[in-house]
């Protein structure tokens, strides 16, 4: 199997080797030919996939074409998109036909991308392996029976597959990163507030954020120039001078430091995971890097704090899924209560009503204090961490996931289990900050290791630079699952 | 036992802004159902709010109408339940920290002014409407209403009468229209009461258990519902039975209230900060600046009138009542003498207040403009006008016959104030009653009065009373 990268594709359409149409073809051969055994995506719709793609490329002959026009891409099922099934990986939202784009969906076709369809999820994004999707398990390209994280899964999977060259995805505690991990690709999370959330179905709102996945730190870069910028419609959205992310990605690596906590080498991290992290960073000091020693000494709380907030911010954010106005509602109920009642326990699966429960919980008259106001004041202690590290150093470094992909099942009979597969991503949502996974090395089963990079506020650009420098000296994201994946 | 009576007032005022508070859809009233209601408002999976400014600065406005402390800092926070006519399942509202903390409001009951402290004041949103009766063995839902910005009022319980929960709710309506925060259209809900309603032994210091009545929409039916609330709970404490704290509802048909729900079943609102919306800053800037646009208050202007034109409190009173009022009056007087702004506000409180009334409209509808009004006082005051033949002038403007001086031109109404002719009218009279004459001159004072009303009857009403007063004295003194 091979691949080829968002700039690969962008040049070939610039020389006009090729066009939008014929590139869109292609990749809706490949979903048609792979998607039966991955599941990756939710919905497809080839025809108007390819009127998108015919636009791109009457609008290259008009001389207009963008630095995106006519790439194709898929968009996490989180994203609204005008006149496309949109479920978050619910039953919920199983009939749910947007009349919105989300400003990501938007500003991406404005931008000339073509929508190849919308990726399986977790549903409403909680879960770290794909396995909550009402549409069914996504299997990792690498190893049919291991989950390719997530919950952005789908996309992750799509991206590894090839059946798309660039996916969006969103990250609430690591849900770009830990699948991009998995799967042996590419995501950004970015700093929260720069890209809108306007249309992006709400999980934890204080916590979600989108942002690219892809194969190579350049492509993340391009696909990420589009995506960012100050939306009106989303409070929370930052007005930030703009930046080109492409723009450091060739400075060298001269004089950078790598911060290392020693928390992040805690137990439960898989010895190969943490020889292909070390394995890295050797590389980077080769690169000129400094290493120096941080530490971030409340990330212990980081997974109890985020199973405080996220859950209580989703108790709220899914209130509206209440059968009234659309989603699912029950065939059959006895009056208001009783509908509200099934077509909630029909519609949310078993790790939706958990959060909701949990959720719910922490907000009760008389628990609020200890536990949401505690937690509010244990997420900021553990931003401070992460300030005080940056004053240190210019990255931090370690693993995206203690683990690699692991079976289907294996995990998802317990969910505190689980939970801890996000330990390592949870403290950067929790503080704002931009992170992200790229490929670095193999485990003995052939499975893919994610290293994670997180920047300081608003650090994107040097993020992806430090990502590009690695990427111009190793080839550990330039390979493609092969042995996996049945055609 | 003598009882007291305690009373506080939560005051719903929809802001009159054009949009909602958190999406551009408008608030117009009226419109066929839902098609008001945009994505945010029926709360479409990944839709966001956006907190309208107009809202904002309208909030601050009435908190520096009332006095009380505009906070720096508040938190839109989410009140959670489930109703079908709340898209969200939550309302945004604020909980721990409003924008508007303390003031109060002066009001007058019979002769006493007394001041009522107001605890807060919060900014919400409302939520749509719930049609029980338009469908057959189902509910309908208009969202046309949701996301309507409102400022919920909240007052300490320091009345102690229907009477002076009337008289401060009268108030607030009027100040909240005066600083052009509200509308204040009762009908259309844009300015509604809950009262709190509790009694207690005469003397005592500890509250009685409140019973809140819900959704009062006008002052008739405010006062209706306290009154039978207070005389239900002393009956009830009277018979040996406790008052259980609930919510009830007023039916103005029955003039009774019934219960809606107890304490037990009081929801668990599971207030949190809304994640979605920033903390609202307001700075000393932007408060400055609201300030710098504040109109001058119902009592500053009160006390402008009194001192300007040495109007009674009371007349000034009723001027101020409305702000278009005042502003007519404003009009009205321009650059006018005390003597003139007097008479203005006599015509205003008097003959023009009537005709509204009986017409049914507002100071914004009235047949005769301020200048028309001038113009008529102008006209009484140089003495071309008696009173009697004025009253018959503005009767002829309310009419739209035109302007005072056509209509005397057009009538012929102009007072004889030419003392030939008068003298010549008036030697007429004394020589057709002579038996006037000799009662006026044996000291009887009323004949002198007589006689004044025959020269008038004569002169049809046109000749100026001075003048015939003087012109007779100095005649019969001969």
């Amino acid at each position: 199997m091979t691949y080829q990268t968002l700039q690969s594709l962008a040049q070939n359409l610039a020389k006009g080797t090729c066009s939008s149409v014929e590139i869109t073809q292609d990749y809706l051969n490949k979903i048609n030919e792979l998607n039966l055994s991955l599941n990756c995506f939710i919905s497809v719709d080839p025809a108007r996939s390819l009127a998108q793609a015919a636009q791109a490329d009457q609008r290259r002959a008009r001389g207009e074409a963008g630095p995106l026009t006519g790439i194709p891409l898929a968009h996490k099922d989180i994203f609204c998109a005008k006149d496309w099934l949109t479920t978050c990986g619910s039953k919920m939202l199983s009939n749910f036909v947007s009349p919105y784009d989300a400003h990501v969906v938007e500003s991406l076709n404005a931008a000339g991308m073509v929508t190849l369809g919308k990726t399986n999820m977790d549903e409403f994004a909680m879960g770290s392996s794909n396995e909550t999707s009402f549409f069914g398990v996504v299997h990792n390209p690498w190893d049919l029976n291991r989950v390719p994280g997530g919950s952005s899964g789908g996309s992750a999977a799509a991206v590894a597959a090839g059946l798309a060259p660039v996916a969006t995805g969103t990250d609430t505690g690591g849900s770009i990163r830990q699948p991009a991990a998995l799967t042996g690709i590419c995501g950004l999370k970015p700093t929260y507030g720069t890209v809108s959330r306007y249309g992006m179905i709400a999980f934890a709102s204080s916590l979600d954020q989108a942002g690219p996945m892809a194969h190579t730190a350049a492509d993340l870069a391009l696909l990420l120039n589009a995506m960012v910028g100050f939306d009106g419609r989303d409070s929370t959205s930052l007005e930030r001078p703009y930046t080109d992310y492409t723009g450091q990605l060739t400075q060298p690596l001269k004089g950078l430091r790598i911060g290392l906590p020693k928390e992040f080498l805690a137990a439960g991290l898989a010895p190969e995971v943490e020889q292909a992290v070390a394995a890295a960073i050797a590389q980077y000091q080769q690169l000129g890097a400094t290493i120096v020693d941080v530490t971030l000494p409340n990330m212990g709380l980081s997974v109890p704090v985020y199973y405080v907030l996220a859950p209580a911010e989703a108790s709220s954010n899914l209130s509206r899924y209440d059968g009234v106005r659309y989603g699912h509602r029950a065939a059959e109920y006895v009056d208001l209560m009783d509908m509200y009642k099934r077509s909630r326990a029909e519609g949310f699966g078993a790790e939706v009503k958990r959060r909701i429960l949990i959720g719910t919980y922490v907000l009760s008259h008389g628990y609020y204090d200890a536990y949401y106001i505690r937690a509010q004041k244990l997420r900021r202690l553990i931003a401070q961490d992460f300030v005080a590290a940056f004053a240190l150093c210019d990255v931090i470094m370690g693993p995206t996931s203690p683990t690699t992909a692991f079976k289907l099942g294996e995990k998802s009979a317990d969910p505190l289990q689980m939970y801890l597969s996000d330990i390592y991503t949870i403290g950067v949502n929790l503080a704002g900050l931009p992170g992200m996974s790229i490929p670095c090395g193999f485990d003995g089963q052939g499975l893919p290791v994610g290293l994670q990079i997180i920047g300081n506020y608003f650090d994107e650009a040097r993020m992806l630079n430090v990502a590009h420098q690695l990427q111009q000296v190793s080839d550990w994201h330039l390979r493609a699952p092969t042995a996996g994946v049945r055609s | 036992m003598k009882w007291e009576v305690v009373i506080g007032l939560e005051t719903h005022a929809q802001l009159s802004t054009v949009s909602k508070i958190f999406s551009g859809a408008s608030t117009a009233f009226g419109a066929a159902a839902n098609c008001q209601a945009c994505a945010v408002d029926i709360a479409l999976p990944g839709v966001l709010p956006v907190l309208n400014t107009g809202a904002v600065e309208r909030a601050i406005r009435f908190g520096l109408a009332v006095g009380g402390e505009v906070s720096p800092y508040s938190v839109f926070a989410r009140k959670n339940y489930f109703y079908p006519d709340l898209p969200k399942g939550y309302q945004i509202s604020q909980f721990e920290l409003p924008i508007v903390v303390g003031g109060n409001l002066t009001i007058t009951v019979g002769e006493q002014d007394k001041t009522i402290r107001l605890t807060r004041a919060h900014l919400e949103e409302d939520a749509g409407k719930s049609l029980h009766e338009e469908f057959r063995d189902r509910t309908g839902i208009d969202l046309n209403r949701a996301g309507t910005p409102l400022l919920e009022i909240v007052s300490e319980p320091d009345m102690r009468s229907a009477a002076e929960a009337v008289a401060y709710a009268r108030t607030l309506h009027s100040l909240v229209r005066w600083i052009d925060v509200c509308d204040g259209n009762m009908q259309e809900g844009s300015f509604r009461c809950d009262a709190n309603v509790s009694v207690r032994p005469m003397g005592s210091t500890v509250l009685g258990t409140r019973r809140e009545i819900k959704n009062l929409n006008s002052f008739r039916f405010l006062q209706q519902a306290i009154d039978y609330e207070v005389q239900w709970q002393i009956g009830e404490l009277e018979d040996g039975r406790s008052i259980q704290q609930a919510t009830v509802l007023f039916d103005p048909a029955s003039g009774e209230t019934r219960m809606m729900r107890t304490k037990e079943d009081a929801h668990d609102y599971r207030y949190f900060p809304d994640p979605d919306l920033l903390p609202l800053a307001v700075s000393p800037e932007r408060l400055a600046a609201v300030r710098a646009q504040m109109p001058l208050l119902p009592t500053e202007r009160r006390q402008v009138l009194v001192d300007t034109y040495g109007l009674t409190v009371y007349d000034a009173d009723q001027l101020t009542a409305s702000r278009e009022l005042a502003e007519y009056f404003d009009r009205a007087a321009a650059g006018a003498t005390e003597q003139v702004g007097k008479l203005c506000a006599n015509w205003i409180c008097g003959a023009l207040s009537a005709s509204l009334n009986e017409a049914g409209l507002d100071i914004t509808q009235s047949r005769v403009s301020a200048q028309q009004l001038r113009g008529l006082v102008d006209r009484v005051l140089d003495q071309t006008l008696s009173n009697k033949m004025a009253k018959l002038v503005f009767d002829a403007m309310w009419l739209g016959e035109g302007d005072a001086d056509q209509i005397i031109a057009a009538k012929g109404l102009k007072q004889i104030s030419d003392s030939g002719e008068l003298a010549r009218v008036i030697d007429e009279i004394l020589a057709a009653q002579p038996q006037l004459v000799a009662d006026f001159k044996s000291g009887k004072e009323k004949a002198f009065n007589a006689l004044v009303g025959q020269v008038m009857r004569a002169t049809r009403g046109s000749a100026n009373p001075q003048q015939v007063n003087d012109i007779l004295r100095s005649k019969l003194a001969v």
